[in-house]
């Protein structure tokens, strides 16, 4: 594991079933650097997301977030590292049941029994206005607009303070100005929380405003990484169709 | 192959019940969240367990009188209803019931946690879901389904006595004296212990399914359907034993 990386994957392989996601992927995430993986869907990019916060275990090799190897931790240790990563699902995952204020509330009162209910409310607060969406705290998700939706799953990982931000398709289901609203807040939270982030995206405009460095992935396995100039400097056909199906227009295609 | 993941299944349930074992008498506890499922399973039930339960006791004293009546036993029918609905009627129909309402629901809501993250958001918050959402419902259904079954006998027993009040003129006394006189503790004890047993089945059938959905919506469908007819096959299969085993300890084998 090099020096300043906060996520180190070595060799990791995943099937499900007879079908290989991923064939041995190596990867490091720096310190303070927003890393997006893009790929097409069914690549395996969200199955990567998910083995780095542990929802899924890989069938060989290592993964080593924060200084710990996470095939060796047990619950207890899991859990602890857990308060420091923070998840933003592609759904939101927003508790359906509860109102925004319990929504946050939640993972607070678990993990830091200690706070008072005056420092509860304040980084409820707190959070809540980070995203801009002071208004909304005794709200229902069902009364939620997609991107509110978005913000407030953002706000309830912020809650914890996380080192690791991971973000599985942050902009899939969004209009384009909420696109680029949800872009700013990820450069945001990277600058105010002094965060680390992957985004895993198949959006070229959200990796192109939101990332630092590019790797993309092909089937199950990394085929470029660099800048978004340099990982689409390039003959390729399989990044070349990428690009082309994101960023040139129907017309320029007939063309 | 089917005989091996019959039995990988029924090797997960356990695990299932064990980690519900370790969980809820663990620290720490989600008091808020068991409130709220004791409210859910047993206040949400009343209105319909009341009902059926005074309409069982009418029904059932309407159509024994007949049979009765033809050898002149017609005042036995307090103690009838005392032991049917004790013994029997009373934590059963409760337990469909509650199978019907509460573990349709459990496995219906848990299944849509599961196809939209909301589990996985719990545990990547570093939250134990198993404890949030599955102690706290199987320990719910464990707990209320015998209370609502007393309920439902007591229920079931103030409509039979008002059909024997109505047509024998049987006064409330004597109806309560003549109707106790079969019945010992071990009958309540039993009717605590076996309603105890169901609402235990009714939880697991519920959140095993929904916590293990899969295949999205279809499986959210699936998992509801299979909680209710897991826990009904389940509560017959328990009843059946359980009646074995009591005549065994009532008669002294």
């Amino acid at each position: 594991m090099e020096a300043n990386a906060v996520i180190s994957l070595r060799g990791l392989k995943k099937s499900f079933g007879s079908l290989q996601v991923l064939k041995g992927v190596d990867l490091d995430v720096y310190q303070g650097e927003n890393l997006v993986i893009l790929g097409r869907s069914g690549s395996g990019k969200s199955v990567l997301i998910k083995i780095i916060a542990g929802l899924l275990r890989p069938d060989e090799g290592s993964v080593n977030v924060l200084g710990q190897d996470t095939g060796r931790l047990d619950i207890k240790a899991w859990q602890a590292l857990r308060t420091r990563i923070g998840f933003s699902f592609q759904s939101s995952a927003l508790y359906d049941g509860m109102n925004v204020r319990d929504n946050l509330e939640f993972p607070l009162i678990r993990n830091k029994r200690h706070l008072s209910s005056r420092e509860i409310d304040v980084a409820i607060a707190k959070v809540l206005d980070d995203v801009g969406l002071s208004q909304t705290l005794y709200q229902m998700p069902a009364e939620l607009s997609g991107g509110q939706k978005k913000r407030i799953g953002i706000a309830r990982t912020l809650i914890l303070l996380p080192e690791i931000m991971l973000y599985d398709e942050p902009t899939a289901g969004l209009d384009p100005v909420t696109s680029v609203e949800i872009n700013e807040l990820i450069i945001e939270v990277q600058e105010r929380y002094n965060t680390s982030s992957v985004i895993i995206t198949h959006d070229l405009t959200c990796a192109k405003e939101t990332g630092d460095r590019l790797v993309m992935l092909s089937e199950g396995k990394f085929i470029r990484q660099g800048s978004f100039d340099e990982v689409f400097d390039t003959d390729d056909p399989r990044v070349k169709n990428f690009y082309n199906y994101n960023f040139v227009t129907d017309h320029e295609r007939t063309e | 192959m089917k005989i091996s993941r019959f039995f990988l299944r029924i090797y997960e349930i356990w695990r299932f019940i064990v980690q519900f074992f370790k969980e809820v008498f663990l620290p720490p506890y989600e008091y808020k969240e068991i409130v709220n499922q004791f409210f859910q399973v047993g206040i949400r039930s009343l209105s319909i367990i009341t009902l059926t339960g005074f309409i069982t006791g009418v029904v059932f004293t309407k159509q024994s009188r007949s049979s009765l009546s033809e050898f002149g036993a017609a005042s036995w029918l307090p103690s009838l209803m005392a032991i049917a609905l004790i013994r029997a009627l009373a934590p059963l129909v409760t337990a469909l019931i509650i199978a019907g309402k509460v573990g349709s629901n459990i496995g219906a809501e848990l299944g849509s946690m599961k196809v939209t993250e909301q589990i996985d958001a719990m545990e990547v918050s570093s939250t134990n879901p198993f404890k949030f959402l599955v102690a706290s419902r199987i320990l719910a259904t464990t707990v209320i389904v015998p209370v609502l079954a007393l309920y439902m006998a007591f229920l079931g027993l103030m409509g039979a006595y008002l059909n024997v009040h109505h047509n024998e003129e049987t006064s409330f006394t004597s109806f309560f004296q003549s109707a106790f006189m079969k019945i010992t503790f071990l009958d309540i004890w039993l009717l605590l212990f076996k309603s105890a047993m169901y609402g235990f089945t009714i939880g697991v059938a519920g959140c095993f399914n929904g916590y293990n959905t899969s295949q999205g919506t279809v499986g959210v469908g699936r998992a509801a359907n299979t909680a209710v007819v897991v826990s009904m096959f389940l509560i017959f299969i328990e009843e059946m034993i359980i009646v074995q085993l009591s005549n065994y300890f009532r008669h002294g084998g």
